[in-house]
């Protein structure tokens, strides 16, 4: 367990090091949202009845921009290989790599959407609601990406390819993440059972992705 | 045939069925051809290209 | 010679499917064409309208079976994929490449029909019903699978990568399924597309349904065939080039 918690670290201090990653990231989702409305027209009631779906999806179009990096580079310099033959199994490490993006881009993303909910009127009592389902689906989102980067490591057009490969995966997060926030505006208490889904699914793709992900990684390593 | 008021969808989604079918009964055969002539193709070349070297190594034996 | 050996060893499987399915093919697709003729007759001089959508339920006829060969096409390269990663089975990898095109055709056809069978039904040539959902992410599926293959040069790796894509997809379709029921319950109440089927209807939708999955056999296996001579014919380049080096090393020597 210690080679984890030393990948996790280590993944850690090279995203905020470079800090461009997640600056990249970031800047992509202000842009995205703030076309929105350029495009739409400043209508404020619409603005804010449509307000959390443009705010997730343009989380999940930002979060997809930073997953081709989370193999690249430990590839070209040899260190996925290392990994491959570590005593820690590489589903771990996988997994390390995966929460590390988790807490380098998608917290901060989560973060970042309150803010940008201001921008499109978004009803301020839903932040909650908005921040609290996005911490709660986001690591769906790194960890099903995580499979997507490891199956077009050596792709050609891998980054188009990723974002038809991944998007579909990220249905179900995004349906439940949004009627979670849908429930919150009515003031029904399906709220608690939408975040539950959420949760599971969090859950589950933490617990499985890891397994395609390093099988896909291992095939392009021998 | 008397097909209702809808009669132009239901022919339209019957030629788009039959266009998308069609194409693919098609290119499925057409495929099948070309990879039968590659096959030949190699084939034929494979065994001039063997009696060659055959023919080199006689002339340098003698 | 040992690179001899490993080549007989690479076709001696498929010799045998081959010739299997050689023997076989033409039978499948007469079959296949009978219960298609036969079935088209019924539709169009026999099936009587329904009683609610009209003429328009004919669409049914090709729209249904289009569904079920998109989910049974998914199904044989989800099961092929398993083949190839659990028990390296040679055929599987052509099994699973030679079924992608045929299932995303058949979704396609499956979301077109589906689309104009909607506008006389509902009005408008889209509602995000559950159903069509489904399909076109389905759909979506289908054209990652093919994407992912065709975007590796190394073959063998493609096949792989793309099987272990196709077991994920696997274990997110029911899921996915699930969300999009649930997504439609909140926006759209009911959207009146669940008639059961007439008796009277029930039999040229079986014999459509029957003659389709034929031809969609009877075209997965000429598919195979294809794929397998074109791994023959790559092969004997392969060996071509390397009797060239060789002969060349010789003459150098």
């Amino acid at each position: 367990m210690t080679g984890f918690w030393a990948l996790l670290k280590r993944d850690l201090t090279l995203a905020v090091r470079e800090g461009s990653a997640l600056g990249t990231a970031l800047g992509f989702y202000l842009v995205v949202v703030a076309m929105l409305p350029l495009g739409l027209g400043p209508d404020l009631k619409l603005l804010s009845r449509i307000a959390p779906g443009v705010l997730w999806i343009a989380l999940l179009l930002a979060a997809l921009l930073s997953l081709p990096r989370m193999f690249e580079a430990d590839h070209e310099d040899g260190s996925l290989e290392v990994m491959a033959t570590a005593p820690l199994p590489l589903e771990l490490a996988v997994a390390a790599k995966a929460l590390a993006h988790w807490i380098s881009t998608g917290i901060p993303l989560a973060l970042m959407a309150p803010v940008l909910g201001l921008m499109l009127n978004l009803d301020i009592t839903l932040t909650p609601a908005l921040v609290g389902t996005m911490l709660a689906g986001t690591p769906a989102i790194s960890f099903l990406g995580s499979v997507g980067a490891a199956l077009t490591l050596k792709a050609r057009r891998g980054g188009l390819l990723l974002a038809l490969l991944v998007l579909p995966l990220y249905i179900p997060t995004l349906i439940f993440g949004i009627s979670a926030i849908g429930f919150a505006s009515l003031g029904q208490d399906g709220l608690s059972a939408s975040l539950l889904i959420l949760l599971a699914i969090s859950v589950a793709s933490v617990a499985a992705a890891p397994l395609a992900s390093a099988a896909a990684l291992r095939l392009q390593m021998s | 045939m008397d097909l209702g008021p809808h009669a132009a969808f239901i022919w339209a989604s019957y030629a788009a069925f039959a266009a998308i079918i069609g194409l693919l009964i098609g290119w499925t055969l057409l495929d099948g051809w070309r990879q039968a002539k590659a096959l030949a193709d190699a084939d034929r070349r494979g065994l001039k290209r063997r009696s060659d070297r055959t023919a080199n190594q006689g002339q340098k034996t003698s | 010679m040992k690179s001899m050996q490993t080549l007989t060893q690479r076709l001696a499987n498929p010799t045998r499917f081959m010739e299997l399915s050689r023997a076989i093919l033409p039978w499948i697709a007469a079959g296949a064409a009978l219960f298609i003729a036969y079935a088209m007759y019924l539709v169009f001089f026999v099936a009587p309208p329904d009683y609610q959508q009209g003429e328009t339920v004919k669409i049914m006829y090709i729209h249904v079976p289009s569904a079920w060969l998109a989910l049974m096409g998914y199904s044989i390269i989800a099961l092929s994929s398993f083949g190839l990663l659990v028990f390296r089975h040679p055929l599987a990898d052509v099994s699973a490449k030679a079924a992608a095109p045929i299932g995303a055709a058949f979704t396609l056809a499956a979301l077109i029909t589906g689309s104009l069978w909607g506008k006389p039904m509902w009005g408008t040539y889209w509602v995000w019903d559950a159903r069509l959902t489904s399909v076109l992410i389905l759909f979506f599926l289908y054209l990652g699978l093919i994407a992912l293959r065709s975007s590796l040069e190394d073959e063998a790796l493609a096949g792989k990568l793309t099987a272990v894509l196709a077991l994920v997809g696997v274990a997110i379709l029911p899921i996915i399924k699930f969300s999009v029921d649930w997504w439609n319950t909140l926006h759209q109440p009911s959207t009146g597309f669940t008639s059961s089927v007439d008796p009277s209807m029930r039999t040229p939708l079986l014999l459509s349904a029957i003659g389709f999955t034929l031809l969609f056999i009877a075209l997965h296996l000429k598919g195979m065939q294809n794929e397998i001579l074109r791994r023959r014919v790559k092969t004997l380049r392969l060996a071509e080039i390397e009797r060239g080096d060789r002969a060349f090393s010789e003459r150098v020597e």
